[in-house]
């Protein structure tokens, strides 16, 4: 299949706009989980990116730094809500600005 | 027409022929597990209706159809909606990577008789069946019960428990047959059924697969989660009339999809036990001994679920984690050390 | 235009929509299904762009998995409700889209400074698998290997009532 539609550039602006709304979503969300999930929507937009990358520069890296993303993410989701659900216990509310132990 | 326009229509046909051809087969199946769980009850089942009973589905679509849409007063109304739409869609899609027959050539073009022969076909189907749990589990919450939340919740952990064994199960297969396309998988069967279909190369992982692939569909013995006698009628409670249809049609789908799965990786799909048996009267039978296959596997778990007992919960899910990892773990071992060292 | 960048185009628009449910929607519940929404929509984004074996990945590991444990934890932690707006208003989100504007201009002119790229791209998964299990991949296979196993030991820990 070769010569197709130049499908790389869309992509890294679709990545970029993502990225953007999951910045935007980190800063304004109160519910810590619903924050957490707006940061694996960024993580989502590297992944487009890399694998437009990697279709731009005909390699195969991109894909495999997706995979050790995609593990990561996944280590680091489990052991986050793991986090959250132990403040919860503590605390019996989910909103970010409470958990403000260490604020000077 | 265009060569993409042609591939299209013929894989929309494929679509429509399979899609109904499903549906057939799901309102026989109602009929005919009822017949056979009553025949090896030593009773008779539903006989009433037509001819031996035959036209008993039609009575209870009939029925179904009449009767009162009742939505619970906090029920979410969304989810609730759409949790039998996306039970139903996870059910169909992983049909579309199975393939039951071998390239048959139809009004003078080569047809290959699966929707999509996708390279990585069979992890699609692992993903289609991790995206199987979210309609159980928008199910189980959308009905706004305490018994409908936990019923939801206790599926959706069998089924992704399960899920993690049956994938494993597979690898043996596909490193033997080295691909993940099903078709590979299929042809890397081909000869005698005895020393080449995986069921006997892989012994252990088919073990693994029959435990997991009914665990999977939730049929007994682990269909804890909608058992009558516990928590009511755990995550469809709730639902009645034409959702409840789509949720049971979405369960037997599954099970016809374990089945042709089955077939396909440890049973050689649409080939012949004995190589001469594959072709008759110069036409390409595989069609026929794909089915044969995938009615056996269906008998087989009608015979199942009127034959053993039910887990308990925690020993479903001590099975599921502790017993059934580690033995397609060690199956993966072996038939690595077996290709490596040969 | 090709079918491909129909679905490209289509699959796009699915996905930036429901990025904005999920920032925007009230209820956690909705956003976690928006996000699975945009995750699948992505996947299929990633087969358009020539890699199928990361987009079933993508639907198996995140879709399937990592959303079913934020669903989970949502559910056990019963968030029914609703977050409440406060009094802190219109400059705190005026502040943050006006900060995601400019991220997106300086990342764009960047961007729109690249060539097109060329099409055709079809990553065969073996060779994915040959590079991964290549150095100095491999080394990073066995790391993460140990990071999963860290973090199902850490998870199991932290969450555990005592």
């Amino acid at each position: 299949m070769t010569g197709g539609p130049d499908l790389v550039t869309p992509a890294l602006f679709l990545s970029l706009g993502l990225f953007a709304i999951g910045a935007v979503g980190v800063f304004l969300r109160r519910n810590v989980i619903t924050v957490f999930m707006c940061i694996e929507l960024m993580l989502n937009a590297v992944n487009l990116a890399f694998i437009a990358f990697s279709r731009a520069r005909a390699t195969l890296d991109g894909q495999v730094l997706v995979f050790f993303v995609l593990t990561v993410a996944a280590a680091e989701a489990a052991v986050g809500l793991a986090i959250i659900i132990a403040a919860h216990r503590h605390k019996d509310t989910l909103d970010v600005d409470s958990f403000n132990l260490m604020k000077w | 027409m265009t060569p993409v326009q042609e591939e299209l229509l013929i894989a929309t046909i494929k679509v429509v022929v399979l899609f109904n051809v499903l549906l057939g087969l799901f309102s026989f199946m109602t009929y005919a597990e009822r017949r056979l769980l009553a025949f090896m009850q030593f009773r008779l089942g539903p006989n009433r209706v037509g001819p031996f009973g035959i036209l008993q589905p039609v009575a209870d679509g009939i029925k179904l159809f009449f009767k009162e849409e009742a939505m619970p007063a906090g029920a979410n109304k969304w989810l609730f909606v759409s949790a039998p739409a996306l039970a139903i869609l996870t059910a169909f899609l992983s049909i579309a990577v199975v393939p039951y027959g071998p390239t048959v050539r139809l009004f003078g073009r080569d047809v290959q008789l699966q929707i999509a022969d996708l390279e990585v076909g069979v992890l699609f189907l692992f993903a289609i069946s991790s995206l199987g749990v979210y309609g159980i589990v928008m199910a189980g919450w959308a009905a706004n019960n305490k018994y409908t939340l936990l019923g939801g919740l206790r599926s959706s952990a069998q089924m992704f428990s399960y899920e993690l064994s049956l994938g494993m199960s597979w690898v043996g297969a596909i490193m033997l047959a080295s691909s993940f396309r099903i078709s590979d998988i299929v042809e890397s069967q081909a000869g005698w059924f005895i020393p080449n279909w995986n069921f006997f190369r892989q012994a252990p992982g088919f073990l693994v697969y029959l435990v997991a692939a009914t665990a999977e569909v939730n049929r007994t013995p682990f269909d804890l989660p909608e058992a009558e006698t516990e928590l009511v009628a755990g995550f469809h409670t709730e639902y009645s009339s034409m959702r409840f249809a789509l949720l049971q049609m979405a369960e037997y789908v599954n099970m016809m999809t374990v089945a042709a799965v089955g077939a396909s990786i440890f049973f050689g799909g649409w080939l012949a036990p004995v190589p001469a048996l594959q072709r008759v009267l110069g036409y390409d039978i595989g069609l026929l001994w794909f089915l044969l296959k995938m009615g056996a596997g269906l008998f087989f778990f009608i015979w199942l679920r009127g034959t053993l007992p039910r887990f308990r919960y925690d020993q479903l899910m001590h099975f599921g984690w502790k017993v059934l990892v580690p033995l397609a773990a060690l199956n993966i071992l072996a038939t690595a050390a077996w290709i490596a060292f040969r | 235009m090709t079918l491909e960048a129909v679905l490209f185009y289509v699959f796009a628009a699915v996905a930036v929509v429901s990025a904005l449910v999920v920032v925007g929607q009230r209820h956690p519940a909705y956003s976690a299904f928006a996000l699975i929404v945009t995750l699948c929509s992505l996947s299929a984004l990633f087969g358009l762009l020539g890699s199928p074996f990361i987009a079933v990945l993508q639907v198996v590991v995140y879709a399937g998995a990592i959303m079913v444990l934020f669903l989970f934890v949502l559910m056990l932690l019963d968030v029914k409700r609703e977050e409440r707006p406060t009094g802190r208003g219109w400059a705190l989100k005026a502040t943050a889209i006006a900060l995601g504007a400019v991220l997106v201009a300086q990342v764009g002119t960047v961007l729109a400074a690249l060539g097109p790229a060329a099409g055709g791209f079809n990553a065969p998964t073996r060779q994915v698998a040959r590079l991964l299990f290549s150095a100095p991949y491999l080394y990073v296979f066995e790391a993460s290997s140990i990071l999963i196993l860290a973090a199902l030991v850490g998870a199991v820990v932290l969450a555990k009532s005592d």
